[in-house]
């Protein structure tokens, strides 16, 4: 009786015993020789594998973190994890870490289902890029948000959703990670990754319709008619095309109120409280 | 004001609806027969699959997923009466409750309902009752032509139950085999039906006339009918001719059992065989091998159910393997 | 003679040819034509009149620009009134001449008159010039400039010239109309087209379903040497140019190529008309052929002989056409036209017809869940496999669009004519075109 006990126990040893060598050499011949410092980074990133930095995923920004010099560093920016994230990898490569704003997608279109009221009735598949090649869209603007919402696909972080009330999709800005997703999915190239103020604010113009004011006005109650009021109010306002842009360097805290009070379409929106989590500084 | 939509503007007038409609229609003659050979019996294992499938249908998505009704696209009724057709028609009426639930509430709609199932609906429910119930599945009432109020059940044996007892017998006792060689039917009755088997299997008249009315109708094409059945045509008769055994005489193998009812509307189903009509010659082949394999060489007399929802285990992969040639790449 | 027929899917359509046997009627003058800047794949032409201009038929009104560009010529007599943006049919707006008309008056030159002449000019370099300055495009309906496409690059040879008169879509039947009425200059002109390329070897497709202009071509052919006829199955898409080639030649155009790389040029009939008026005529392409047609309630069905820049709504008028109970009017035809936005998108070179569809049968059905029947890769006349297409986009998967050669995809319709799911597998093709392109 114990001969067969032992004879299990030096069989199955024996089979344990070989398994063991063969996945230590395995193991050792196989094994991927990865920075410590890369996989340190890659850890700390926040595996969204959005490509909002310029690469393929996290695992490609910390290899080209690795490998970049300080003034390459400079460059990289991981959009989702903002500056606590690069402060910490700063730390890992011993580099100052990169300082950016703060930035949200706006959408430059405020063509909402009151304002830009059904004038076409297409049923194709419901489909933004599908629409722009069939049609101009069912407000009869020609550049204008279809309302299909490619972008909520898109959006993987779960910021954008449609606004029943306004047929328009709606941004999250506490979600939103400036991965700059909608912006690429768009067909109508609506979205802008636009920063937000120190004290969490932003002013833009929602309008992307380059017709002539008359024509724009005719299919929008809210889109931009190039007639210059905003331009008057800040110098820096350019207005080009029939369109109003207001760039990044105005200050959305000294005219973001003055010019969404002035403009007399509607077209320039003013948030003075853009992310809720934050409070105004 | 104008409508707008990109081309194509016309459709074909079919609709999922019209083509489900169409297979029933070629399933009438079979349903028939069922009723001339097993009189009311026939009728009620019919009418009790057919509606306890639309029934668990429309309740599953009305009260489990709360999506659209769907049992109008008529799927839920084909199921209902390819499950019947596949049994005998002593069974017992809570038999069939349960084979149908199997068949729609586990084989279809667990897997998101019509177009995302695995396996032939029908076929799970009968294999489930077949392992679980194989007294009552394997009891076949004589077919008693036009005594339709007849309830007496007369057993009797199938002809592949006959040929697969020849089989055992055959090297222990000669006497048992010539027994049994005289109950086997003859050409003709297992064309018109008069043979003891599953209600919607005994005739392979009736279920060749659906065979055409579907390709008329251009419901299905000829590949994998064709090829399953001209697969185990030509093992069984090679087999055959090496052995000699009677066992393997392909015209009554042909002709009796699941076999055409199987080839032509259990494996044709759109769902569960593959999209392209390479991958279908490879799906009906293995059906064909897999049907011969089961029938001559395992302890079942029939293989039909088996080998086809075995073969449906393997269409996704098949698909992965037979993507159409498109215009202007090399031949492969 | 045996029939010729592509080797990859197709559909048998009912044909609704309800105009084939009407002559060709003479639209006439609309108070105000349209004419649009672009109306061809490319730059659009630049504009060399203004407001206040006088102009003639035949006048040059916009000038091509660029290397793929095209001449436009003014197709009415008149004073420009506006230069200003319109509708087109889809909805966007583009550059339009707007001129208000006055008595037909012609630019000296041009030759108005019917008689055949057969006389090609011996230079090519001088017919492709003339077939330049006339803006010739591509009238089958993607409007290329067919001086590019008859400009064959040194590395390559031409073996066949394919002239494209099958017109496989439902309803249409300017082209056909057109052989019935114009059968020997259309020889000519495939003559002239031959010079170009220099070779002697044009074949005509028809497809069966046209016995009278078969016979009426073949006959003309036995005079003219290099020009033959091959009579071709009654399938859609037959006209497509790919399915085409390899119908009449039995090769396929590789995926990405283009049918000069298989040493194919093909060219639809109104295209070979208008070079035969262009070089002998010295006549630019202003006017061409439309159908009007469709449901019979709604509308009379003829052919019409339409200046370009005519607004859609001028030619229903002539045809009797219930402008108020239209549910879609498409631009082209019924598997590959556009729905029109708007009933006074002007008429462009490339436009074949105009199909009524009553408000009833414009809506698309309901779409439910597919059944994987495989009908649509069954149809695919490019071999695609449709629903592949349309289940990696409805999962936002884009990664296997290049495996599925979505980019191969031609637009003809067939699966979505087909599907008994009534999924809009076309609208989900082009996205899968659209995306695979971007890919690139």
């Amino acid at each position: 009786m114990s001969d067969i006990i032992w004879l299990n126990i030096l069989i199955t040893g024996g089979i344990a015993l070989c398994a063991a060598i063969t996945l230590y050499i395995t193991a050792q011949k196989f094994a991927l020789r990865v920075d410590p410092k890369e996989q340190k980074i890659e850890d700390i990133l926040p595996q969204a594998n959005c490509g909002g930095c310029g690469f393929a995923g996290c695992k490609d920004f910390a290899h080209a973190c690795v490998n970049a010099s300080a003034a390459d560093f400079a460059k990289l920016y991981c959009p989702v994890g903002h500056s606590e994230v690069m402060h910490k990898v700063s730390q890992i490569l011993g580099f100052d870490a990169p300082k950016r704003k703060n930035t949200c997608a706006v959408l430059r279109c405020n063509g909402t289902c009151q304002a830009a009221p059904k004038k076409i009735d297409y049923n194709g598949l419901k489909n933004c890029r599908v629409a722009n090649l069939v049609m101009i869209g069912e407000t009869g603007c020609p550049d204008g948000c279809l309302r299909y919402g490619d972008c909520l696909s898109a959006c993987q972080f779960g910021a954008l959703t449609i606004n029943a009330k306004t047929g328009l999709p709606q941004i999250d800005a506490d979600k939103c990670t400036s991965c700059g997703a909608c912006v690429k999915i768009c067909p109508r190239h609506l979205f802008e990754i636009r920063p937000i103020s120190d004290d969490n604010q932003q002013v833009f113009v929602a309008c992307s319709n380059k017709q002539k004011g008359a024509q724009a006005k005719n299919n929008c109650h809210n889109a931009c008619i190039a007639c210059k009021k905003c331009a008057s109010l800040c110098a820096d306002i350019k207005v080009e095309q029939n369109l109003s842009y207001i760039p990044t360097s105005v200050s959305p805290s000294e005219f973001g109120q003055e010019l969404a009070n002035n403009c007399p379409t509607g077209a320039i929106i003013y948030k003075s409280q853009v992310k809720k989590g934050k409070k105004n500084v | 004001m104008l409508k707008i939509s990109s081309s194509p503007h016309i459709n074909a007038p079919i609709t999922t609806q019209s083509l489900m409609r169409d297979v029933l229609i070629a399933l009438t003659p079979a349903m028939i027969v069922s009723m001339l050979m097993f009189g009311i019996n026939a009728l009620r294992v019919l009418l009790t699959s057919v509606a306890a499938c639309l029934a668990i249908e429309y309740l599953i998505t009305r009260y489990l997923l709360k999506t659209k009704n769907t049992t109008c696209d008529l799927s839920a009724a084909i199921t209902g009466v390819l499950l019947a057709f596949n049994l005998p028609s002593s069974m017992p009426t809570w038999m069939i409750l349960i084979g149908a639930f199997v068949a729609i509430g586990i084989a279809k709609m667990a897997f998101g309902g019509l177009g995302k199932n695995i396996f032939n609906p029908a076929l799970a429910g009968r294999v489930f009752l077949f392992i679980s119930f194989p007294a009552q599945m394997t009891q076949w009432p004589k077919p008693d032509f036009l005594n339709f109020l007849n309830t007496d059940i007369v057993t009797s044996a199938t002809t592949l139950g006959i040929l697969k007892q020849i089989d055992v017998s055959s090297s222990a006792s000669i006497k048992a085999s010539q027994v049994s060689l005289t109950e086997l039917p003859n050409y003709w009755q297992m064309l018109i039906g008069d043979t003891g088997g599953c209600i919607g299997e005994v005739s392979a008249l009736a279920l060749l006339i659906g065979l055409c009315y579907m390709l008329l109708r251009r419901v299905i094409t000829w590949h994998i009918p064709f090829y399953y059945i001209a697969t185990f045509f030509i093992l069984t008769a090679i087999t055959w001719f090496n052995t000699d055994n009677v066992h393997f005489e392909p015209i009554t193998n042909l002709l009796s059992g699941g076999l055409l009812l199987g080839a032509i509307f259990m494996a044709t189903d759109y769902v569960t065989s593959p999209m392209t009509k390479q991958g279908q010659i490879i799906f009906a082949v293995g059906c064909g091998i897999l049907t011969y394999v089961i029938r001559f060489y395992s302890s079942y007399p029939e293989g039909v159910s088996f080998a086809i929802l075995i073969m449906n285990a393997f269409v996704p992969l098949i698909d992965k393997f037979t993507p159409q040639r498109v215009y202007g790449t090399k031949r492969k | 003679m045996c029939k010729k027929t592509f080797s990859f899917g197709g559909l048998h359509l009912n044909k609704h040819k309800i105009s084939a046997l009407s002559p060709i009627q003479d639209a006439g003058v609309p108070p105000f034509v349209y004419i649009p800047i672009k109306q061809h794949i490319g730059s659009p032409a630049q504009i060399i009149v203004k407001q206040g201009d006088k102009v003639k038929i035949g006048t040059l009104l916009a000038q091509a620009y660029g290397t793929i560009s095209a001449n436009i010529h003014s197709s009415v007599a008149g004073e420009i009134k506006k230069i200003e943006e319109v509708q087109s049919e889809s909805g966007y707006f583009e550059q339009v001449i707007t001129i208000q008309t006055t008595a037909d008056d012609y630019e000296a030159g041009i030759d108005t008159s019917t008689q055949i002449s057969n006389d090609i000019p011996q230079n090519s370099a001088e017919i492709i010039e003339l077939i330049k300055a006339a803006g010739i495009v591509g009238m089958g309906g993607a409007g290329f400039p067919t001086p590019i496409k008859t400009s064959i690059p040194a590395n390559k040879s031409v073996q066949y010239l394919i002239i494209n008169g099958i017109e496989c879509e439902p309803y249409l039947t300017a082209d056909g109309a057109l052989m019935l009425e114009k059968p020997e200059e259309i020889v000519i002109g495939a003559k002239i087209l031959n010079k170009i390329l220099g070779i002697q070897n044009a074949i005509i497709a028809i497809d069966e379903n046209k016995p009278l202009a078969i016979e009426k071509i073949t006959q003309i052919t036995k005079r003219y040497v290099g020009v033959n006829v091959t009579v071709c199955k009654s399938k859609y898409p037959q006209g497509g140019e790919r399915q085409l080639i390899n119908d009449v030649t039995g090769r396929e155009v590789p995926s990405g190529k283009l049918p000069i790389d298989v040493g194919c040029v093909v060219q639809n009939v109104g295209t070979v008309f208008a070079v035969y008026e262009a070089v002998m005529k010295h006549k630019p392409l202003y006017e061409r052929i439309v159908t009007v047609s469709g449901d019979t309630n709604l509308t009379t069905a003829g052919n019409y002989r339409v200046r370009v820049g005519t607004p859609a709504d001028y030619l229903l008028n002539l045809a009797h056409t219930k402008q108020s109970q239209i549910g879609k009017l498409l631009f082209g035809g019924p598997m590959m036209g556009i729905s029109s936005v708007s009933l006074q998108a002007p008429i462009n070179k490339t436009t074949g017809g105009l199909i009524v569809i009553g408000t009833q049968d414009s809506l698309r059905a309901e779409e439910s869940g597919c059944i994987r029947c495989g009908k649509c890769a069954e149809v695919c006349p490019m071999g695609l496999m449709p629903f592949a297409i349309a289940s990696n986009l409805r999962r936002n998967n884009t990664a296997p669009l290049k495996a599925l050669h979505a980019a191969d995809c031609i637009g003809c319709g067939c699966c979505a004519y087909i599907c008994p799911a009534k999924i809009p597998l076309v609208d989900y093709c082009k996205l899968g075109k659209y995306e695979a392109n971007k890919q690139k």
